[in-house]
């Protein structure tokens, strides 16, 4: 289904460029035609598909779904709704609040917090074209454990203490829930503005990714990855969880590092370790959370995140590879 | 006079929101009022979650993103 991407790529490379099939150059420009062509045509399509079917899910919603439930329905609830629930990174902080003047524990609220930018449908969908559906699967199963296990972390150490104390003080007005437009016209124009501000918004990560994964795939050589990065190195996954954390890019900008690494031999918990860190941890995204947290809670979170990932990527490693 | 409040914490979209509306305001020919509120418990207290939102006159008309151009229109008309 997807090869007419792989034969775009052999034409412009090969043909247009006159690169050889076996260069190294070659090789990286055909990988960068090859996933720059698929996850644009891709996003595109998933964004318009989801913007035209979705029934307005907001944080708003998902507020009122969530509070009150008992701590055994809540956190499965908050990972899964935080995984397709849309919401800005800017809204972090309004919704942390309202979240937790709702009555939501502080543990589920930084569950929901944890998944929302690693897991989203439309990296998984774009992820499964581009490197399989078990992989893909893996991913949303490592996601939703991490977020899970995240909170769970943050209720046990009673970490309430270190939420900025102005943020219990706060009271919501009530929440006017917006109504979707449900005529064909508006369900058209709504998933064309959503492609507009989501592609707009994270294109460029998508470029940088698709380079650095080129880069990986024509420069490093396999011999390289299979000596640093095998199941054997107890070393290889902290490592890539720790590169992972200052890097930051949207999860569907990182799945072409994804798949040139998979590509490569680097066993899988590695890979998702590291996808996951460089998606779920930043500094931005820190810096607009520290407006509520205090810096012990941050470090805190940014710590119990870390042992998480590793935890993770290990076990797949021990599991699959 | 409409006066127009833009709930958001300096986000990109919230300037992208409130530029927008100023620049149906003046192809409508419409004097408006816009004024941008970041103060996280003001913009709580109109039950508002996700930002940007939207205030015209007391009343929240819209949240959780960019309005499109015909929203806009009709809230000017």
């Amino acid at each position: 289904m997807f090869a007419i991407f792989t034969r775009l790529a052999d034409w412009a490379a090969y043909d247009l460029l006159r690169l050889s099939p076996e260069s190294k150059l070659g090789d990286a420009v055909h990988f960068f035609i090859e996933d720059v062509t698929k996850i644009f045509f891709l996003l595109t399509i998933i964004v318009f598909a989801i913007g035209f079917f979705r029934s307005m899910l907001t944080p708003e919603r998902v507020r009122k779904v969530v509070a009150g439930r008992s701590r055994f329905a809540s956190y499965p609830m908050a990972v899964g709704l935080g995984a397709v629930t849309p919401f800005c990174s800017c809204s972090s902080v309004p919704l942390f609040i309202g979240f937790l003047e709702a009555g939501i524990p502080l543990g589920v609220t930084m569950a929901f917090l944890i998944a929302s930018p690693m897991i989203n449908e439309v990296a998984v969908v774009v992820l499964a074209a581009t490197v399989g559906w078990k992989v893909a699967v893996l991913y949303v199963v490592a996601g939703l454990s991490v977020g899970i296990l995240g909170g769970l972390a943050i209720e046990f150490f009673k970490l309430e203490k270190w939420v900025e104390e102005y943020v219990w003080k706060i009271r919501m007005g009530e929440t006017a829930i917006q109504q979707a437009q449900t005529s064909f016209k508006a369900r058209l124009g709504y998933a064309w503005e959503q492609v507009k501000e989501i592609v707009g918004r994270i294109w460029l990560y998508v470029l940088i990714g698709v380079g650095l994964g080129a880069g990986l795939h024509g420069f490093i050589p396999q011999e390289w990855f299979v000596k640093y990065a095998s199941v054997d190195n107890i070393f290889a996954v902290p490592s890539a969880v720790l590169i992972g954390i200052p890097l930051y890019s949207n999860a569907t900008g990182v799945i072409p590092i994804v798949d040139a690494l998979l590509g490569k031999g680097v066993p899988i918990g590695t890979v998702l370790a590291l996808m996951m860190s460089i998606a779920a941890i930043s500094l931005p995204e820190m810096i607009i959370l520290r407006k509520v947290l205090k810096p012990q809670l941050i470090a805190t979170f940014a710590g119990i995140l870390f042992v998480a990932f590793i935890g993770v990527g290990t076990l797949f490693n021990a599991m699959l590879a | 006079m409409k006066t127009f409040k833009i709930l958001g914490s300096g986000c990109k979209n919230c300037a992208n929101t409130a530029d927008l509306i100023e620049l149906k305001a003046k192809a409508a020919g419409v004097e408006v009022n816009i004024e941008k509120v970041t103060d996280m418990g003001e913009i709580m207290g109109y039950g508002v979650m996700s930002t940007p939102g939207v205030v015209i006159d007391e009343v929240l008309v819209h949240a959780g993103g960019m309005p499109t151009p015909a929203q806009v229109e009709e809230w000017l008309a």
